[in-house]
């Protein structure tokens, strides 16, 4: 479904517009696509460019300028509910094709067809957009997380500190830096001495994990060899690595 | 040193936690300096068979030829260096191997592939992409892309019309301006790169870089860079832990050391005699 313009005053719609052309001019000529017959709109005020799913507005120099959400702008990329203001007149940019990044039906790759020229391939002219996409109906099934094996996910993949929400530490039991404490933010956190002994604690939806790096003998964990596997950490276990003893716990 | 001690190279490939079938493939050879990355599209299962004839063609292609040629001689009518000419003319052998598969067969109507290969010889290497499959390169603290996607939204970047920032919010992210198999010819972008020591190397299909950052892509690889296969299978977790909406490969090529081309007075003779 095309992204569309709802054109409002004062609280009431006026009309419904889908961007289905490639370029939409707003403006008070009777020419434009969008026809605001106001003296503050300018004969020419702006102009909506739509490449696939992404549109974008562009203010033609007009006297009185546009706003996107309130603020003053020549150029701007539309999101979902973006409110586009002219004079008194508003234009409700709506586009509820979810983002590839956030929503399960996530398009497949596509070919964008352009004519054949293989010298001047590097620049295909945006003229070719409009050409036919050599696309495939996403057919995509959705598949059981515990079906596909190896890596097994729970839990929501969005959330990185779905821990509780607690900061997870490891504390320094022995040596010279008895006492220190690290707290692991980032989603991978290296121990060690490097060439000698490493392991990384990785920080996943569903928990941290602690993974052999290098060296020839592997970290211990309460007391257990961790071998070539990754191990989930729990609150208080006890991690042996290069004559170094730590504690890892989570902070509430 | 020898290309095979100098080059430490791991591959891994996953179906996400989305889709029910792969379709990239991936292959390499250490001997030759190989590696191979393809990420097809098409309806039912001709996306894998476009990026396996893809995989396939240029990998045995290009082991058949390089026992007659050496990768670092050059080519006399272009002056370009025979890894380029290999990595560009087999790619295209490829296109034509899948474009006639889909014109022949019904079923693999309108499939095609992206790819990315790269060839490595006399601490160089020569990289041919197509489509949105990268390569990028960790050297020292600095990670960055090495190809740039045949897509959309590149061209979008390129032009201006939308920031590096915008771009993540973009809803255009998988259209890719060239593919292999579509047309009877494909232009492969083909460069060549200085590689130094300590270097490591990701070859990658969209399925990583759409759901990791570049940024996390890079400190992986350089915090497990000891251990290469743990390297590759904590990329593919990362991409499955955020939603792994789509097939996840990689082939990560380590340089352990220097790998210069033998130049003997006889090799050196040749040269000359050939330019």
């Amino acid at each position: 479904m095309p992204a569309k313009l709802i054109l409002s005053m004062d609280g009431v719609v006026l009309q419904e517009y889908a961007l289905n052309k490639e370029r939409m001019t707003i403006g008070r000529k009777a020419h434009n696509d969008v026809v605001i017959d106001n003296l503050a709109v300018s004969g020419e005020h702006a102009a909506i460019v739509t490449i696939q799913n992404d549109s974008f507005l562009e203010d033609m120099d007009s006297t009185n300028g546009v706003t996107v959400n309130g603020i003053a702008t020549k150029k701007h990329f539309l999101q979902n509910n973006d409110v586009v203001e002219i004079g008194k007149y508003k234009l409700k940019y709506l586009n509820d094709q979810p983002t590839q990044t956030t929503a399960a039906d996530f398009e497949r790759t596509m070919i964008l067809r352009s004519p054949v020229k293989p010298a001047a391939a590097a620049h295909a002219d945006l003229g070719g957009i409009t050409n036919t996409q050599v696309g495939l109906k996403p057919a995509i099934k959705a598949v059981q997380a515990e079906a596909t094996g190896k890596f097994e996910t729970t839990g929501s993949p969005s959330a990185p500190d779905s821990s509780a929400g607690h900061v997870a530490v490891v504390q320094i039991l022995n040596g010279p830096n008895s006492g220190k404490e690290l707290e692991l933010v980032k989603n991978l956190t290296t121990l060690g001495k490097p060439g000698v002994q490493v392991a990384v604690l990785a920080r996943r939806p569903h928990g941290f994990f602690i993974t052999h790096v290098e060296g020839t003998s592997y970290p211990v964990v309460n007391g257990e060899s961790l071998g070539e596997h990754p191990r989930q950490l729990n609150d208080h276990d006890i991690i042996e690595l290069a004559g170094i003893k730590m504690e890892f716990y989570f902070k509430s | 040193m020898d290309i095979q001690e100098a080059l430490e190279i791991v591959s891994l490939t996953h179906p996400g936690m989305v889709r029910s079938h792969n379709e990239d493939s991936v292959s390499y050879d250490a001997a030759c300096g190989l590696a191979v990355l393809a990420d097809g599209m098409g309806g039912y299962n001709a996306g894998e068979v476009a990026s396996g004839i893809a995989v396939s063609v240029v990998m045995t292609e290009i082991k058949h030829y390089l026992e007659g040629v050496r990768p670092e001689d050059k080519d006399a009518a272009t002056g370009e260096d025979m890894a380029v000419v290999l990595l560009r003319d087999n790619v295209q052998k490829a296109n034509a191997s899948i474009f006639h598969a889909a014109q022949s067969q019904p079923q693999y109507a309108g499939m095609g592939t992206t790819i990315v290969s790269s060839l490595f010889y006399d601490n160089r290497v020569a990289v041919a992409h197509v489509g949105d499959s990268r390569m990028y390169r960790l050297r020292g603290d600095t990670f960055e892309s090495v190809t740039r996607d045949h897509s959309l939204l590149q061209e979008q970047i390129d032009s201006g019309m939308i920031s590096q920032e915008d771009a993540r919010m973009s809803k255009n992210r998988n259209l890719v301006t060239r593919a292999v198999g579509i047309d009877a010819e494909v232009a492969a972008e083909v460069h060549v790169y200085d590689v130094q020591r300590g270097d490591v190397y990701v070859l990658c299909s969209d399925g990583l870089n759409d759901m990791v950052e570049d940024e996390d892509i890079g400190s992986t690889v350089q915090m497990l860079q000891s251990n290469l296969p743990l390297a590759a299978s904590q990329l593919i977790q990362m991409a499955n832990d955020n939603g792994g909406r789509d097939n996840v490969s990689v082939i990560l090529v380590k340089v352990n050391g220097e790998f210069a081309a033998k130049r003997g007075l006889v090799a050196k003779l040749l040269s000359w005699f050939k330019s």
